[in-house]
């Protein structure tokens, strides 16, 4: 029988639940925050406080000056997602440990954990210069934007998913 | 006196500035715990989505995306809100976002699912992922001046949305967007997607 807790141990709802939900979240975000839920900026924050760290010099980047270095809402709205996150997976039993490659990876090209982090890395890299040169994500454009049918982000999302698909494909079905 | 009052209204600022911030980090864990319980924190159901054999990301979008749609514009058409759009141009939404899928493809995240990822334990996010997405957010920000005025700028059309790119009433364009994204996800339940 379903009862509440057995919701919130459930390992997976369905996708429309979880979706509804996060579209419920939208309208709270907004109106109590007056921001859309987006992500992307938060990891280039977080390259320029590094390079801050380092050489003390980021914030004469323009690119910086424009973003402001700082521990902001969406900083913190990342944060939760990895708390949100470790949350339900440990209320489920679904917490990995000591997964460096994911399944399907690992079907095509083997259980090497250096191969497998040397493409994320690279894969991160290609990820993060082109969510800046977009100026935005599957969060921002993905999601925030299209639900208020900005342009932009509809183009985006398409084409998000248009790079997405030839990628995946080429892969999975031409390398690997 | 005067020093104490003014102290005080400086702590008073300082809690006041905190809000925000817990109101962040509340959203966040929310969020991240629907990703989770979506599926959406998995390089396996991420790329199947690219490979089109699993439909769960885009189950998860639209319907947060019909759901989101319905409550802003309402809150909008009250006053309550305003709508916070991205400005965009060719070569950011065209150029930007077809490097970005790329990426999106061979790292199998994308930032806010990487969060996710990380939280569900998985080490490629932790220790490949994030350092990548850091350091190429870290090489466009070292471009960004010779690209901003150059690529970004190309085919620019401003901050717009649908409704004001065809002057409708928005609810011309929510009610049958909100219909087709629905018919959409019925015909992917029917399909067997």
């Amino acid at each position: 029988m379903e009862t509440l807790v057995s919701v919130l141990t459930d390992t997976f709802w369905s996708p429309y639940a979880a979706g509804i939900g996060i579209g419920i979240l939208s309208w709270l975000s907004f109106s109590i925050s007056g921001k859309p839920i987006a992500t992307s900026t938060t990891f280039a924050r977080a390259g320029g406080m590094i390079e801050n760290l380092i050489t003390g010099k980021a914030e004469q980047r323009p690119y910086y000056k424009k973003i402001k270095l700082n521990i902001e809402w969406q900083w913190m709205l990342v944060v939760g997602v990895v708390l949100g996150s470790f949350l339900s997976a440990i209320l489920s039993g679904d917490f990995q440990v000591g997964v460096w490659v994911p399944s399907l990876w690992a079907s095509a090209f083997g259980d090497s954990a250096a191969l497998r982090v040397f493409v994320a890395l690279a894969g991160g890299i290609i990820l993060g210069f082109g969510a800046r040169f977009g100026d935005g994500c599957t969060s921002g454009h993905g999601i925030s934007g299209t639900l208020q049918l900005a342009v932009s982000s509809w183009i985006s999302v398409v084409f998000f998913f248009i790079g997405g698909v030839i990628t995946a494909h080429i892969i999975y079905f031409l390398i690997a | 006196m005067k020093s104490k009052k003014q102290a005080s209204k400086k702590t008073q600022n300082a809690e006041a500035d905190k809000r925000p911030l817990l109101f962040g980090l509340g959203f966040g864990i929310v969020f991240g715990f629907l990703l989770h319980k979506g599926g959406a924190t998995k390089y396996d159901i991420i790329v199947a989505q690219l490979l089109l054999t699993d439909f769960t990301v885009l189950k998860i979008m639209l319907s947060a995306i019909v759901t989101g749609m319905i409550g802003v514009y309402f809150m909008k058409s009250m006053g309550w809100i305003e709508l916070s759009l991205k400005s965009g141009s060719v070569g950011k939404n065209v150029i930007g976002a077809l490097i970005f899928g790329a990426g999106f493809a061979i790292l199998g995240y994308c930032p806010g699912t990487i969060a996710g990822a990380i939280g569900n334990g998985y080490l490629d996010a932790i220790v490949g992922g994030l350092a990548g997405i850091i350091l190429g957010t870290w090489i466009f920000a070292v471009m960004y001046p010779k690209l901003k005025d150059g690529i970004l700028k190309k085919g620019d059309f401003g901050d717009i949305s649908i409704p004001g790119l065809l002057k409708v009433n928005d609810w011309a364009v929510v009610v049958p967007a909100s219909v087709g994204i629905v018919l959409v996800l019925f015909w992917f339940e029917k399909a067997g997607f």
